[in-house]
């Protein structure tokens, strides 16, 4: 065999390193015969023709050997950015002591879930039961709330011509850049008035007038969208409604369920708004509610706190890893705060 | 034959009449369903959001009690409490500056490696991506801040490599050397949305530029310096807006680390913690509060401004590309 055949053979071989995996999985025997007398003739030609050898493999050896350093690098430092979660997962299932005398061990001794147990009863006599139920209801309409009156304002700026239309455009697109801090007193004062305190109200109802993010989305979605097909309903006869609910919004729905995702994820997140409008225990949301179970001038548990935080981050991981597109999608377009 | 010009002219300029009236008529409807649509935030940027903005205008010039709902009209009484006789706001601005100043570059930095990084792996980049996003994913919740609390502890995670490592304890977080730090470190932490925006502009480049140095003989560092950074400025001059914005409003974090005080000594008391203790602690005043929000509307409105007209002079747009 000549060496432009055998150094053709041993790219196909890397080439097709996948199919190779497969069939010595699914088909040894055949695997076998067939990469023995390869793999022979290779360690022939490194053993007796050393210099012809290095001169057909050393390219691909150093790349193999650039890839490995390469990837070990990126997990190594991956590693590094996510060992305080894995720490904090394992410390949730340390038992009392294991917390104290092998604080950085990322494994525990056994998968004690007394941690879960106790935390899950809370503090002042209320479970979390009750916090993640208040967290879910206020998340949950937040989300519908915000990405159905965005999408309908979406349409509205996407569509229709109307005078002045570019003027509020850029007058919502500069609210995006407002610091929320300056909103905040007078609408406390606001809401207060209403006697909207120690409700929900505070953290729902501004969600009903749409959200800047959600409607710069999906305007750029919309305007993707063949404007024939609107005109093409206007003639049969089709009202504006009708256009928006029977072809617009069944078009954008990536775009519905993007803003969806992070609808929920910041309404679940917030901490600042529940931590100023809501005073009973039994109304806290999850986060406030967290935040007072790991004061630390009270807490002695920490095993507890911890396993209360893994709990309160699965719904945000079960997002992130059901929806990692949408939202990779999400933030590289329009840049939205993950 | 006059008569039927005539005749011809009344009838094209009754359909014009008709065209136009009937265009009217559209544009009248369009009009209405324009505004009927963008209705929901209309409403919302009024009542929510202007007109607050506007009575927080007003506020800074008084002392209001929110308990007593006593107004008192003191003019610039706020603003000069605040420049000249309160040195705890001088301290929430020199953290809050140092906070925004260090963490945002280093940020970027990390953001704009790792986006590089991933850019070249050719395999796993979903799963790399994933991992170095998923602490930003959770980085705002009170959870996260609570365990880097205990992270930063005095019998903490950092303090047991410490003693590992034959050094001593270290109280970080009541260190006026250290706690601003451990605030840095977490947001830097957190540099996966720039790094996912970095990514997404590293496939916009055409991948002709980098075969076209390549045959001149470019180098790799060449050609991250001629070719990746120029074509990224339109991206990093967007991250570093939202960055910059993001660090002046960081609340949640400063105050579970520090407790809701900004200990120690105020080294991390940061701008918006401040104006919560101002307005919601003990004793509020939210006439104070709100002259500081003012001031931080004025100052964010002022650096976006800056970087906005610097860059004409280091941001590039590819005129040929569009």
């Amino acid at each position: 065999m000549s060496n432009q055949t055998l150094a053709r053979v041993y790219r196909n071989y890397r080439k097709n390193i996948t199919s190779t995996i497969r069939s010595i999985i699914f088909y040894p025997m055949h695997a076998y015969r067939t990469y023995y007398h390869q793999m022979k003739r290779v360690i022939n030609n490194i053993i007796f023709h050393p210099a012809d050898a290095y001169r057909m493999y050393g390219k691909h050896v150093r790349h193999a050997m650039r890839g490995l350093v390469f990837h070990a690098i990126v997990i190594a430092f991956g590693f590094v950015m996510i060992y305080p979660l894995i720490w904090m997962l394992a410390s949730s299932f340390k038992g009392e002591s294991e917390i104290w005398t092998e604080t950085s061990s990322l494994i525990p001794n056994e998968l004690n879930l007394d941690n879960y147990r106790s935390g899950w009863k809370g503090f002042a006599g209320i479970s979390f039961t009750t916090f993640f139920k208040n967290s879910l209801w206020v998340s949950g309409v937040s989300t519908l709330a915000s990405v159905f009156s965005s999408a309908i304002v979406a349409y509205g700026f996407a569509r229709i011509r109307f005078t002045g239309k570019k003027f509020w455009f850029a007058v919502m697109l500069s609210t995006m850049m407002l610091p929320s801090q300056v909103q905040l007193i007078p609408q406390y004062i606001l809401f207060s008035k209403l006697d909207w305190i120690n409700s929900y109200k505070p953290l729902i109802i501004p969600r009903f007038f749409g959200m800047p993010f959600f409607i710069f989305m999906m305007v750029q979605f919309i305007r993707g969208i063949p404007i024939e097909l609107d005109e093409a309903a206007e003639i049969d006869g089709c009202s504006r409604a009708g256009i928006f609910f029977r072809i617009i919004l069944p078009l954008i729905k990536p775009a519905l369920g993007t803003s969806a995702i992070f609808a929920f994820y910041w309404s679940w997140d917030d901490f600042l708004t529940p931590l100023i409008y809501l005073n009973d225990p039994r109304k806290y949301t999850v986060s406030v509610a967290l935040r007072n179970f790991a004061d630390p001038s009270s807490v002695t548990n920490w095993g507890a706190v911890f396993a209360m935080g893994i709990l309160a981050l699965v719904p945000v991981f079960l997002l992130f890893i059901l929806f990692q597109r949408y939202m990779v999608e999400g933030i590289s377009t329009t840049g939205l705060k993950g | 034959m006059t008569s039927v010009l005539q005749k011809d002219a009344g009838k094209f300029s009754l359909a014009k009449k008709v065209v136009a009236q009937k265009g009217n008529k559209k544009w009248r409807h369009n009009n209405l369903m324009g505004y009927l649509f963008i209705s929901p935030w209309l409403i919302g940027f009024f009542t929510l959001t202007l007109i607050p903005i506007a009575a927080s205008l007003v506020l800074s010039f008084t002392k209001y009690d929110i308990l007593s709902g006593d107004v008192e009209w003191t003019g610039l009484e706020n603003f000069r409490r605040m420049f000249y006789d309160d040195p705890r706001y001088w301290r929430a601005v020199r953290a809050t500056v140092k906070f925004a100043f260090i963490s945002v570059p280093l940020k970027l930095l990390f953001a704009l490696l790792v986006a590089e990084l991933l850019y070249n792996a050719r395999r796993l980049v979903g799963v790399y991506r994933a991992v170095y996003y998923a602490p930003s994913i959770v980085g705002g919740s009170i959870a996260v801040a609570v365990m880097w609390r205990q992270i930063f502890a005095s019998k903490g995670l950092i303090n047991e490599f410490m003693l590992d490592a034959g050094l001593e304890r270290k109280l970080w977080l009541f260190d006026i050397k250290y706690a601003i730090w451990t605030l840095i470190l977490m947001a830097v932490w957190q540099f996966g949305s720039p790094m996912l925006i970095f990514l997404a502009g590293l496939k916009q480049i055409p991948s002709e530029y980098y075969e076209a140095a390549s045959i001149d003989g470019a180098g790799t560092v060449s050609k991250f310096t001629r070719i990746t950074l120029p074509l990224l400025t339109p991206v990093i001059f967007f991250n570093l807006v939202m960055q910059l914005i993001f660090s002046f409003m960081t609340f949640t974090q400063a105050y579970v680390v520090s407790g809701g005080t900004g200990r120690p000594l105020d080294t991390t008391l940061f701008y918006s913690l401040y104006i919560y203790i101002r307005s919601f602690g003990v004793g509020a005043n939210m006439g104070y509060g709100s002259a500081m929000a003012w001031v931080m509307l004025v100052v964010i409105a002022t650096f976006t401004g800056v970087i906005f007209l610097s860059s004409r002079f280091w941001v590039f747009y590819d005129t040929a590309e569009n």
